[in-house]
């Protein structure tokens, strides 16, 4: 599990150059100070993580039962609480303000968020199929699955046949994107490469945890 | 635009950038890294496109090098880049120059702008 994480929120691509004068693309994230609401500890949860606002709501706006959780906490409201998890939150005191300086340049990270919302889609956008041939007498099914199953055994399409349906706004995490640079006086993350969701939308960025054997920092 | 990604292109934007447009012919000064020597190369030409808007515009130079055109593409605001310099302004009535990659000798002149 991660052993840090912070979250924010995309706000758009654009490109550096690094110390080489070559074009990094990176994803700018807005980190702005999270305020711990409650930690979450194995004794009393049966697992360990902290709860934490993100970013500012109007406290006249909350109902009853979140006004009294984030009052016994005495922490100022935030859009939502984020629940993030971690190995050992013994070092962290509910209150605490955790900002973008967790993180430093060269840091590997994993970014989660809600993938963009694609409604109903094909096969060919949804499952990569290829189709069906543009021309040669091909009619009406250009775009079509094609077979979905055999005739008479086993008379039936099998379970998790793919098809088309509902894609996109799925929790999507991608892994091991490096950190670029993190600005905590501006609240400014940037990440390497692209990261799931829309722009505005909310993103979880935990330091990496598939890197078994291999150098959670890199240097270039 | 997005005022978050404006601080962050406002680092890499270059404000040494002469005003050019397509059809001008201009010296770009390269720096070019060789080993742990670095050195300045010069590629001049004609500018015959430019692209892009921001930090992520690029202008591509083409030239005639012993007979072979040679066209290169920078991004504007790249570090390698040490200096652009004008040499002429070019009177052309396109914004994509692309016509002279068919055009060799005399005809691929490009007219000079008076003023």
């Amino acid at each position: 599990m991660a052993t840090k994480a912070i979250v924010g929120e995309k706000v758009g691509m654009t490109q550096v150059w690094d110390e080489d004068n070559r074009v990094i693309p990176v994803t700018v994230l807005r980190v702005e100070p999270l305020r711990i609401v409650q930690i979450k500890t194995p004794e009393r949860d049966g697992y360990s993580a902290v709860q934490v606002a993100v970013g500012r709501k109007d406290p006249k706006k909350l109902n009853k039962p979140d006004a009294g959780h984030l009052a016994k906490a005495g922490v100022e409201p935030g859009r939502r609480l984020v629940e993030l998890r971690l190995d050992d939150v013994s070092s962290y005191q509910v209150g605490q303000e955790i900002s973008a300086a967790v993180l430093a340049a060269g840091d590997v990270v994993d970014v989660t968020a809600v993938s963009k919302g694609k409604g109903f889609a094909g096969t060919m956008k949804r499952h990569n199929f290829s189709g069906q041939k543009a021309s040669h007498g091909t009619h009406l099914v250009h775009r079509a699955p094609g077979s979905v199953g055999a005739c008479a055994t086993p008379a039936r399409v099998f379970k998790g046949t793919r098809m088309a349906g509902r894609m996109g706004g799925q929790k999507v995490t991608t892994l091991n994107l490096r950190v670029v640079d993190s600005d905590a006086d501006k609240n400014l993350l940037l990440v390497r490469g692209a990261v799931p969701g829309p722009r505005g939308g909310l993103v979880i960025i935990r330091d990496a945890v598939k890197r078994a054997g291999r150098a959670t920092k890199v240097e270039d | 635009m997005n005022s978050a990604i404006d601080i962050v292109d406002e680092r890499s934007v270059r404000d040494d950038i002469p005003e050019f447009a397509p059809g001008d012919t201009v010296k770009v000064h390269v720096r070019v890294v060789e080993g742990n020597r670095q050195r300045v190369q010069v590629f001049q030409g004609a500018v015959i496109r430019r692209q892009g808007s921001g930090i992520r515009e690029t202008f591509t130079v083409r030239k005639v090098s012993f007979g072979v055109g040679v066209e290169r593409t920078f991004p504007l605001h790249t570090p390698i880049v040490a200096k652009i310099e004008l040499v002429t302004r070019g009177d052309v009535r396109r914004a994509k120059l692309y016509y002279l990659r068919d055009r060799v000798g005399k005809a691929a002149k490009i007219k000079e702008k008076r003023d």
